[in-house]
């Protein structure tokens, strides 16, 4: 498969565009990677081949790169791709019991996809969520202090087609390639949707100004 | 007794916060004005005399890194933001992006200037859509206001700041592996010497900061350096924000100066959840040896933690309490710097791979009291002699859990099983 002259142009557009916010074309690599998976969905051979075209490297070289990071996805994933932080803090909270319910209710173990291409599932790594442990990620939203429970509706929610919204994120989800259009740098204009802070980040400050506590004064 | 000093965290509960209005109203961008006036150098020494150290883990001399850059070489300058955060338990940057970008952001502008870069970078993990959508938004605005661009503010200083996003290895938060990163290669670790300020990006001299220590800059620009060094301790001055998480009642985002102890963290968290007892913590993520409850008093300041035998790392204070299998904790943390082993170096990559092995049979109660050996004498074979700082961080939960619950790995094998009720530990779990 190859893309078809109109998408190519404006992946080509895009790719320049990308290639233009770095002093050496090279590092353009990961961001045109995260573009070809909004175009696919995934890091497919004709998006990696483009890449190598953009960026005057071989297919080798692209692959040697797209395979070292766990964001490239070598096949299809869900519409929604969920992840569940099993990392020792979030996997003691609960975070191990989550995956299993919902690796069962779904049907799917790591990086695999439900047949209907809605969800697919993954083990991740601390996401520097800690203190809203269990955490589960939804295209990169987060979603925190999850159970079982609200982690099984999360995901029927997502199959049947309703709108969610992500604990801390904007208003209502957006798609895996949606995402990564984001990723590869270019804005969608909900940056000013959402709180600013999630509850847990702001108890120290709540506290402080509950007990009067400040930073000393400016020396100057 | 310690009482905390919100100034990163200060504006967190403003709706806006992440807007340039919003972080102008609190005196935002204020610092970057009279940054440009100063003369460079008096900016890097400003920085030495405030004794901030980096806040990515390490706590190295934040101005004393400044000044290895190379003056009036002809070369381009590079800075490079660490905001990969990726380290176990470290729940502080990504917060602070997402709350208040332009802090760091306006810490950008002055660093760039101090160490003469015209070309800036933020190398943000991938998988926090939401924090690089405000990245994106505070650096559009800054360029609108003419804080970024040509000639800043009429200054005659130019600076580009691009935003770059990871695809998820937490090794390219190391900082040689994160240039060979945002230089479009796999993120693996560069040989040292030559140190990235002589040969860093595009083989051009190069700061790499951690996103706090960098944020910390316009307030020590703004407020002077002995306003920010009469916070912390002697040798750990300032101020920084320490994450709880885990079993405390009220687990967040702590700001305070160095020095304050977990006694004095945990009585602000509301204690210890459920009033049960703690059993075992991280002071500064999973690459940070334990400690227990014998180190409730130890000063979290870079030195005292060293002292009692940890390292301060980034302030993550993972709290378990007597719920929780140590033994399943350290292999699960061992299954990650097994799974992010970038390979390039024999003791880490095998080493990790083993001691995965062995804690699994360990965990599972079907281990030997050998296998205690075994875990410390491979640990032994990394620490010291891998290529970077991930096969040494991974030996640190091996060697201190056996250091202190050595009785609870023996258990395991005793009863051919875990002692522990996964269940009691959850965040649903009845008090
Ligand atoms: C495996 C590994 C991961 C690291 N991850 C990070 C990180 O995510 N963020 C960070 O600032 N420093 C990280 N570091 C430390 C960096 O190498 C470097 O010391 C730091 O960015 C320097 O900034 P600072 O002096 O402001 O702390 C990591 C180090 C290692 C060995
Ligand atoms: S210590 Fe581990 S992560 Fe570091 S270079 Fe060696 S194999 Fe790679
Ligand atoms: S351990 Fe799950 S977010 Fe850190």
């Amino acid at each position: 498969m190859t893309y078809t002259p109109e998408v190519r142009e404006r992946l080509e557009r895009d790719a320049k565009e990308i290639i233009a916010r770095y002093p050496k074309p090279r590092s353009a690599l990961l961001p045109l990677l995260h573009l070809v998976q909004s175009e696919d969905g995934y890091v497919t051979d004709h998006g990696q081949q483009f890449c190598a075209d953009m960026l005057g490297l071989t297919k080798a070289e692209v692959t040697a790169v797209s395979t070292f990071y766990t964001m490239y996805k070598r096949r299809p994933m869900g519409e929604y791709h969920v992840g569940v932080c099993i990392n020792t803090l979030c996997a003691v909270m609960g975070g191990d019991q989550i995956y299993a319910e919902l690796s069962e209710h779904l049907g799917v173990g790591h990086d695999e996809a439900t047949s209907d291409g809605k969800v697919s599932l993954e083990r991740l790594e601390c996401n520097a969520a800690c203190d809203f442990a269990p955490v589960m990620m939804v295209n990169w939203e987060f979603f925190d202090n999850m159970t079982p429970e609200s982690a099984k509706r999360l995901v029927d929610d997502l199959r049947a087609g309703k709108e969610v919204a992500p604990t801390r994120g904007p208003s209502k989800l957006c798609t895996f390639k949606q995402a990564s259009r984001v990723l590869a740098g270019f804005p969608d204009g909900l940056a000013g949707e959402g709180a600013s802070a999630g509850e847990a980040s702001l108890e120290g400050l709540k506290l402080a100004k509950a007990r009067g506590w400040e930073a000393p004064e400016a020396s100057k | 007794m310690t009482t905390l000093t919100p100034i990163l965290t200060k504006n967190w509960d403003e709706a806006d916060s992440f807007t340039r209005a919003g972080y102008e109203r609190g005196g935002g961008y204020q610092a970057v004005r009279t940054a440009l006036g100063m003369n460079p150098d008096d900016i890097i020494q400003a920085v030495k005399d405030s004794g901030l150290r980096g806040r990515g883990g390490a706590g190295f001399p934040t101005g004393m890194k400044w000044g290895f850059i190379p003056q009036g070489d002809g070369k381009p300058h590079y800075l490079v933001v660490n905001a990969d955060e990726s380290e176990p338990g470290t729940c502080k940057d990504i917060p602070l992006m997402m709350a208040n970008p332009h802090a760091l952001v306006e810490g950008v502008i002055i660093t760039s200037f101090a160490i003469r870069a015209n070309h800036a970078f933020i190398y943000v993990r991938g998988e926090v859509l939401h924090v690089i959508r405000r990245l994106q938004a505070a650096i559009a605005e800054a360029y609108e206001a003419g804080y970024l661009g040509a000639n800043i503010l009429g200054s005659g200083y130019d600076l580009e700041l691009t935003l770059h996003t990871g695809a998820g290895a937490y090794i390219c938060g190391e900082e040689t592996a994160l240039l060979d990163s945002l230089e479009g290669y796999r993120g693996q670790p560069r040989l040292k010497p030559p140190f990235p300020a002589v040969a860093g990006l595009y083989a051009a001299p190069t700061v790499i900061n951690n996103v706090e220590s960098i944020a910390s800059v316009p307030s020590i620009i703004g407020n002077g350096a002995e306003w920010f060094a009469s916070m912390g301790t002697e040798k750990s001055k300032g101020f920084g924000i320490f994450s709880l998480s885990g079993h405390v009642t009220r687990p967040g985002q702590y700001e305070a100066p160095l020095g304050i102890t977990l006694r004095e963290l945990l009585e602000m968290a509301g204690g210890m959840r459920n009033g049960k007892r703690l059993k075992f913590w991280t002071p500064g993520g999973s690459s940070t040896p334990i400690f227990t409850e014998e180190h409730l008093d130890v000063p979290l300041d870079f030195e005292s933690v060293g002292a009692a035998g940890s390292m301060l790392g980034t302030r993550a204070l993972q709290i378990f309490d007597e719920s929780t299998c140590v033994v399943r904790a350290v292999l699960r943390w061992t299954e990650f710097y097994a799974h992010e082993s970038c390979g390039k170096c024999t003791p880490c990559r095998e080493g990790t791979y083993w001691l995965k092995q062995v804690l699994a049979r360990l965990e599972k109660g079907q281990g030997t009291e050998e296998d205690l050996g075994t875990i410390t004498d491979i640990a032994d074979n990394i620490l010291g002699r891998s290529f970077c700082a991930l096969g040494d961080g991974a030996t640190s939960p091996i060697t201190s859990s056996v250091q202190y619950f050595r009785d609870e790995y023996l258990k395991h094998f005793e009863i051919g099983g875990c002692p522990f009720d996964p269940a009691a530990s959850t965040l649903w779990a009845d008090a």
